[in-house]
This record gives structure tokens, C-alpha cells and sequence, in this order.
């Protein structure tokens, strides 16, 4: 029996709290040396593809920036085309908003990083639609939340129908008789709704991979709606082992709906991992880490977000605040977006915080800094491998903590008892597109019209 | 002897001639492969030429305003987006300078720029970009959210008399304008990553633009720390009135389009009075006049060549065309040289060839002739065409209070 194969993402770490800037051996997260750099530890690790979240505005806090984590990161697409030029076998994935881009020029885009990277694009379709975003664009926050997925779902259609308009064979070239192109060669995409109103003929040849690879990162229902319509790939943060197999369960149980087998999506949790020579010195250096990842100021601001309302009176190492959150303004802008979620819930951390008897910091570090894998490599190595083989997950988006070192010692230590395991590849294949890496079933040629 | 120049070069699909993509030479199936720009760039990189124009379009057609633009089958077509195919050049070359182009009336402005910036990053500061104004109507068919706009040049040839293109040219000013804003809005030293206070970012050093314009507003910082060149590179392509008062209101450099050498007098006259009037940027206008290009041995050759292009389809073109050998392409640049432009950017009539005809010939002629300006080792776009790295403006405002 062939083991089932463990699919990952590198993720380039983020403008949040859990990169650790204060680490000596952090780099800088912008200059292209360090995303280079990334790329091709990831490409070393055989990884499946590198991963760029996005934030189309500096996140605000209490009315001015946040200043206490990474800030600042380039154009997901352009530093994306980029790294297509120094590798060769990695897939590329983007985060890119369908409420503040335009079908037309986004598949343009996405349909130039996957010609240009030979069919190694993928595309994490987001729908973030606030106000706060919307202030930087020609359309402003202009997009009802009821909206947004219907708004990513006729983007997605619109994109693909866009991406197969172009025949295989279009270009001819004959320069005997002067036809450049068939006959038939680009069919005219229209799509007119409430929200779009396209006539287009594409400019974009179609891509030695059919199309991106479709990425989701949503959890409502209407977001795993979207994701078992349009997606090849979901990025979800349920990594906890039962809660990851019954979210497992439910997002396959969904596909036969929509005419799809189980193998054509593929869930992939963000997991971060401590390793160590022994399963104590990884909890330490887990300890030492989540202490650099939550530090006195940053558990404040984050309670601040929770609460809505200035606690820079309390002391991080103490009690949770005795006052009530406020319900009013919004204090924090262009964060994740979670804390209103976790707001509802603040009765349960009040009982958390007093059952383990927790300070502000370490409720803080319970919430943010919680490491999916800690132990060593064989440790680690066994878990990820358990989690696909009983089908908790296909793989993992692996998060480091370090720019731009953070996957150094994962490619080296894990990856090759991975491949012992016989659950992860040795190599990649010559010419294999992102939808070859990640298992997916091929996309179908347009007919020939 | 003529004061020394730059030369650059504009790539487009098979070349400039409608027909070359049914050249011997031409590599027609290849236009939108990674191979195929990967070399045009590593020949213009190795000559030495200073920047690379890459065109671009929102419309299968290009920026024709013909209604069987996007219908008709013997024009070689599909392209790629510019702005990124400039970032996949930016690691594969080391000196040369890329500036894409980027149509204003569509993309938004925000991503556009940090576009921009981040191609500067990944190039390590030799990004620019040509903005074009306006749009066809098959543009915004397919982009779908505008339906006004310019019909096409009117009658009289003369943007002003037209109010949709007026106002297309206000737009691309305000993009203009937010380029160097967002560009400007992290000054050079905001990231301080101080262990003592726990602060990555100081945020007195990163300022939100607060843009408002008659056609979009952004409110915010851009979310690309400065790059390397500060701003990139503006560039605009000019032949008449209005566009001389954008590119010299808004530009680092401008193409412009003599008829031959003893137009250029007229045409930096007119520039240096619009600048004069609506120049803000405190550096000079770089000026380079556009040649078109077709170079073989001899000129019998190379009219032969010519003559079978425009049998095959005629070249209506804004720019001065030179078909002959190196030497004549030599003599004319030397003449515009003489004309006092900064530098010409040729527009080769067939890609690859006429490109390697520059990077083996004409390039190598006009070194010997002491017409180009030495490689001087400066490392970024703007340093090398003689313009200063702008100091952010949020920062020049502190020291003045
Ligand atoms: C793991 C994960 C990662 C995400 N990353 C981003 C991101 O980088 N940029 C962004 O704008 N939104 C991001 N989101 C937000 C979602 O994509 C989505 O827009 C948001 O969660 C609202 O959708 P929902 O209500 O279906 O969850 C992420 C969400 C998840 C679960």
C-alpha cells in the first residue's frame, strides 16, 4: 500500500506578532535577497509552493500605527514574478483580494506569473471588503459584507472562464499566408450582473498549467461554499487533531455536490514547529520563543484590541483587566480580524485565565504563540505524517518564526525523515506544474470551438 | 564633439513593423515565453543600453481605437502584463533599467505603486515606469467598471480638443502624483527595530498620503517600505502640447518624437516653457528622442527588408525611422546627440534582430565614435541618467519646521 503523500506550503512569515524581529538572526523583510533566500530553502525542502499573505494597509492601532511588529512587505504579485526568475521547480502563491481587484487585470496577472514561471502560479482568493482597506482604493469600502462572496465567487468563474478563452493551439503564426491566429482561436468572455458588467477578449495565452491554482482561506460558511465550488487548496487554521478531522470531513463531504472528488481539494493548516535535539530542549526553546513572539508591550496591545479600550495601565504579568470591553469604535484597524470574534468570548477567557491561573502575557501567548509541533525532528516528522496519513489534513502551510532562516532547519532535519517515511517526494519532476505538485487532476483543455 | 548621451531601447512584442513577427528571423511563437524576454533583456543589459521600455495594453488590440482591433488575425498578439514582466527581468539583469508601462485609467493607483516599489527592491533600484493616459473602449469593455472615456485622438489631432482626453491626462497627473506620494510616504531610516523600546517601526517616519483627487482618493501609507531609488523612475512618451505639460509637470523623463534633428530646438523649447510653468520636481527633465530602427549590412539590404514589411503591412509610426546600416543609425544619433537630447531610445523594427544589431554594431560604433556616455558604475536607474535620489517629502518637511 503507497502511503498517502504529505503536500506543504513555505509561508513567508508575516507582519504579525509571531515573527520574531528581535531575533539576532532576523533579516530584513523586504529586500529581495531575503526572499530569494526563502525560495530556495523551500525549493531545497521540495516544498509544494511559497506562500505570500497580504495587507493592503499598515495595520492601526488606538488611532496610529502599529509599531511593535514587522511593518511593510512588497507587492504579492510583483515579488511573486520575481521569484519565478530565480527558481525553477516551486510553486508561487499569491494572497490577492477579489473585492479590490478587477477579473480582467488580476487574471491578466496571475495568467502572466504562470506563464512566465512555466505553470507554477497559485492564487489565495481573499475577500477582505472593510472600509478601512477600501480607503486606498478607487472603490473605497464601497462593498456590502453580504456581498463579498458573491462578488469572489463571479470573480473566480469570471477568471477561469477568462483563463480557458485562449486555445491551445491559437497562435499559428504563418508568415506565408499572415494568419497569426487560428480561426477561433479567443473566445469572447462576457459576464453582466449586479456587480460586473465585462465584455472581454483576453490577452493572456493560456498557461502550460490550464489556469492558477485556486487557493481559500476563509472559515464561514459561505467561505467553505466558495472553497468547495472554486478551490483547489484551502488554507484553514484547524490544526488541532480531531477538530482538524472533522473539518476534514465536512469540506470533503461537500465536494460530491459539486460533481468533485475527494482528492481534488486539498486542506493545508498553518503550522509552526520548535525542533530540538531532545523533546525537553524544544519546550524550552518553544518557551523562549513564544516569550519573544508575546513580549509585555505586544500583550497589551493585543488585549487592547480584544477589549477595545486602553489598558496600558494594567501589568502584563498580572491578572486580566477588571473592566468590561467596549462594544463602541473600533481601536484596532487592518488586523486579521479575529479579535470581534474573540470579543464575544471574553466571559471564556476570564474562566480560562482563572482556571490555569494565567497573567495577561501568558493568556496572550496561549492565544498567539501556541506551537503546532514542538519536539524533535522524528517527533515532528511522525506527527505532520500521522495527521495526513489518518486524514486530519493533506499537508501543512509551514510558518517560521525568522525572517528569512525561518524554514532552515525544517528543510534540513524534517524533510529528509519525511521522505524516509516514503510519504514525501525526493524530487521534483521535470516541467511539473503546481496542480502536478500538489496531486490535483489536470485542467481540461478547452474544447476546440 | 556633442555632448555625450544615454541609449535605451522600447520592446514590443516581435518589434516595432506590424509584419516583422513574419520575418525569418523573428521567433513568433515565443512573444509571451519566458525564454524569449529573458533574452531580449540579457542583450540590452549586456550592451550597456541604460533602460528598456516594455509596452503594454489592457486590450488584446493594443491601444488601437479600431473597432476590429482585438478581431483581426494577422497582427502578432498576447502579451503579458508589463509591470510584471519587469519583475521577472529585475534578477536576470544587472544594470539595466526597466521601465514598464502602465496605463492610468484603469489599474488602481495603490497597487500600482507598491508594484513599482517593489520592483525597485527586486531590481535593487532601477525601476520605472511609462504611464499612458486614457483608454480605448475596448479597454474598458474589458476591464468593465468605466464606460466613459476617449473615443480615439479627435479630428484636429489636438488633445485639448477633446474633454474626455483632458480629463484622461488629469487622471494620469493625479496618478502621477501618488506614485511619489506612497513612494515618499516611509522615509529612508523608519524602520529602527529598537530592542529597548520594543519598537520595529518608528511611526513619526511613516505618514499616511491623505490623497484627494477629482478621481480617486487613498488615504493611507503605502505598505512597501522606501526602495532603493527612493522614486522610481516617471517617464511619459510626449508629441504635443498637452502631453509636454504632463510629462513636465509630472516626469523624471520624457520621450519625444523630432522629426529629425533640427525639430529637437523647438521641441525643448516648448518643454523648458511648460516647465517653467508647471514644474514642481526641483531636477532638470531628461529628454530622449525616439528612433525607428531597421539595420542590416548595407543599406540596399536593409531597404529590401523594409520594402517587404510595408508590402506586407504599412508601419504608420510618430517617431523618425532610420532603415540603413549601423552607421547610418550612428549618424543620426549623433546628429540628435548634436540637437541636445540627454539620449534616444531606438525602437527596433524587428525583435530580435534589430536589438542585436544594436547590441553588436551600432552600440560599439557610437562608443568608438565618443558619442555615448561611459558606464560610470552608478548603481541606480536614476543615478545613471544624471537625476538625484529624491529625498522623501514628509522628511524635508521636519527640517524645515
Ligand atoms: C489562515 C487564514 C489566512 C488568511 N490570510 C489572509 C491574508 O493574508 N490577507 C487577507 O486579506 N485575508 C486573509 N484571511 C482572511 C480570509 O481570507 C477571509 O477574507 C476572511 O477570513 C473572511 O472570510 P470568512 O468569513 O469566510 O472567514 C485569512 C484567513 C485565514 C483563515
Amino acid at each position: 500500500m503507497t502511503r498517502r503523500q504529505i503536500h506543504l506550503a513555505a509561508h513567508f512569515p508575516g507582519v504579525n506578532n509571531t515573527t520574531v524581529w528581535t531575533d539576532p538572526s532576523a533579516g530584513s523583510q523586504i529586500d529581495f535577497s531575503s526572499f530569494e533566500y526563502f525560495a530556495r530553502t523551500a525549493e531545497r525542502g521540495f516544498f509544494d509552493y511559497l506562500f505570500l499573505a497580504e495587507g493592503l494597509r499598515l495595520r492601526e492601532h488606538r488611532g496610529q500605527l502599529h509599531d511593535l511588529d514587522v511593518a511593510g512587505r512588497p507587492n504579492t504579485l510583483a515579488i511573486l514574478t520575481a521569484l519565478a526568475a530565480v527558481t525553477e521547480h516551486i510553486g508561487l502563491v499569491g494572497t490577492l483580494n477579489t473585492t479590490f481587484n478587477e477579473p480582467f487585470e488580476l487574471a491578466r496577472q496571475l495568467g502572466t506569473l504562470d506563464i512566465l514561471s512555466n505553470g507554477r502560479a497559485g492564487w489565495n482568493a481573499v475577500t477582505s471588503s472593510d472600509a478601512f482597506h477600501g480607503a486606498n482604493f478607487r472603490r473605497g469600502g464601497y462593498l456590502d459584507h453580504a456581498d463579498r462572496y458573491v462578488r469572489a465567487s463571479e470573480f473566480a468563474a469570471l477568471s477561469k472562464a477568462l483563463w480557458s478563452s485562449w486555445r491551445d493551439d491559437a497562435i499559428v503564426a504563418d508568415a506565408e499566408t499572415g494568419a497569426f491566429l487560428r480561426e477561433d482561436a479567443i473566445a469572447r468572455v462576457r459576464h453582466e450582473s449586479r456587480l460586473f458588467d465585462v465584455d472581454a477578449v483576453f490577452d493572456v495565452p493560456r498557461s502550460p498549467q490550464g489556469r492558477p491554482v485556486i487557493v481559500q482561506a476563509g472559515d464561514s460558511p459561505d467561505g467553505r461554499d466558495f472553497a468547495t465550488a472554486h478551490a483547489d487548496v484551502i488554507f484553514s487554521l484547524h490544526t488541532e487533531f480531531a477538530d482538524a478531522q472533522q473539518f476534514y470531513r465536512d469540506v470533503k463531504g461537500r465536494l460530491a455536490a459539486h460533481g468533485r472528488d475527494e482528492d481534488s481539494l486539498k486542506i493545508l493548516p498553518a503550522a509552526t514547529f520548535v525542533l530540538g535535539d531532545t523533546a525537553d530542549e524544544a519546550r524550552e526553546r518553544s518557551r523562549e520563543i513564544a516569550l519573544a513572539q508575546v513580549r509585555p508591550q505586544t500583550a497589551i496591545t493585543y488585549l487592547e484590541q480584544i477589549w477595545n479600550r486602553d489598558l496600558s495601565g494594567y501589568d502584563p504579568e498580572g491578572p486580566l483587566p477588571d473592566v468590561e470591553p467596549d462594544t463602541g469604535v473600533e481601536t484596532a484597524q487592518g488586523f486579521a480580524g479575529r479579535h470581534a470574534a474573540i470579543r464575544a468570548r471574553v466571559g471564556q477567557l476570564r474562566e480560562q485565565a482563572a482556571a490555569e491561573n494565567l497573567s495577561i502575557r501568558e493568556l496572550v501567548i496561549r492565544l498567539t504563540a501556541k506551537h503546532t509541533f514542538v519536539g524533535t525532528p522524528e517527533h515532528v516528522a511522525s506527527e505532520i505524517d500521522r495527521y495526513v496519513q489518518e486524514r486530519a489534513t493533506d499537508g501543512f502551510t509551514v510558518v517560521g518564526h525568522v525572517t528569512p532562516h525561518g524554514l532552515d532547519e525544517f528543510a534540513d532535519r524534517v524533510v529528509p525523515l519525511l521522505q524516509e517515511r516514503g510519504s514525501y517526494r525526493r524530487s521534483y519532476d521535470d516541467g511539473a506544474t503546481l496542480h502536478d505538485l500538489l496531486g490535483l487532476p489536470p485542467v481540461l483543455a478547452p474544447a476546440a470551438r | 564633439m556633442p555632448d555625450r548621451i544615454h541609449l535605451a531601447v522600447a520592446l514590443d512584442g516581435a518589434g516595432w513593423h506590424p509584419a516583422a513577427w513574419r520575418e525569418s528571423t523573428a521567433r513568433p511563437t515565443e512573444l509571451t515565453t519566458p525564454a524569449y524576454w529573458r533574452d531580449l533583456a540579457r542583450t540590452a543589459d549586456g550592451a550597456g543600453l541604460v533602460l528598456a521600455t516594455i509596452e503594454d495594453a489592457l486590450s488584446l488590440g493594443g491601444r488601437s481605437s479600431e473597432p476590429d482591433a482585438e478581431t483581426r488575425r494577422d497582427r502578432a498578439r498576447g502579451r503579458l502584463d508589463a509591470v510584471l514582466l519587469a519583475s521577472f527581468l529585475a534578477p536576470v539583469t544587472r544594470r539595466l533599467g526597466l521601465v514598464p508601462t502602465a496605463t492610468t485609467a484603469h489599474p488602481e493607483p495603490f497597487h500600482l505603486a507598491t508594484g513599482l516599489q517593489t520592483l525597485d527592491h527586486a531590481s535593487r533600484g532601477r525601476a520605472g515606469v511609462r504611464l499612458v493616459a486614457g483608454s480605448t473602449p475596448q479597454e474598458r469593455a474589458n476591464f468593465g467598471r468605466r464606460t466613459e472615456g476617449p473615443t480615439g485622438i479627435p479630428a484636429s489631432g489636438r488633445v485639448e480638443d477633446d474633454p474626455a482626453l483632458l480629463a484622461a491626462f488629469r487622471e494620469a497627473g493625479e496618478v502621477a502624483d501618488v506614485l511619489r506620494r506612497l513612494a515618499d510616504s516611509w522615509e529612508d531610516d523608519a524602520i529602527v527595530r529598537d530592542l529597548e523600546t520594543g519598537k520595529f517601526l518608528d511611526r513619526d517616519r511613516v505618514h499616511n498620503v491623505a490623497f484627494e483627487g477629482e478621481f480617486f482618493s487613498i488615504t493611507g501609507a503605502s505598505i512597501v517600505p522606501r526602495s532603493p531609488q527612493g522614486q522610481p523612475l516617471i517617464t511619459a512618451l510626449a508629441h504635443q502640447t498637452i502631453p509636454y505639460r504632463f510629462a513636465a509637470e509630472h516626469a523624471d523623463l520624457v520621450f519625444v518624437t523630432p522629426a529629425d534633428a533640427a525639430a529637437v530646438g523647438g521641441i525643448r523649447n516648448e518643454l523648458a516653457d511648460a516647465a517653467d510653468e508647471v514644474r514642481t520636481l526641483d531636477e532638470p527633465l531628461r529628454v530622449f528622442a525616439d528612433l525607428l530602427i531597421l539595420v542590416e549590412d548595407t543599406r540596399r539590404e536593409a531597404e529590401a527588408v523594409w520594402n517587404r514589411l510595408q508590402d506586407r503591412a504599412p508601419l504608420t509610426t510618430d517617431a523618425r525611422v532610420v532603415v540603413g546600416t549601423a552607421d547610418d543609425v550612428v549618424d543620426e544619433i549623433r546628429a540628435l546627440a548634436e540637437a541636445g537630447v540627454d539620449g534616444i531610445r531606438l525602437r527596433p523594427a524587428r525583435l530580435p534582430a534589430d536589438l542585436e544589431a544594436i547590441a553588436d554594431r551600432v552600440v560599439p560604433r557610437a562608443a568608438a565614435a565618443g558619442i555615448l556616455l561611459p558606464d560610470d558604475g552608478a548603481p541606480t536607474l536614476r543615478e545613471r541618467v544624471g537625476l538625484p535620489r529624491l529625498a522623501s517629502r514628509y522628511a524635508r518637511q521636519e527640517v524645515g519646521a
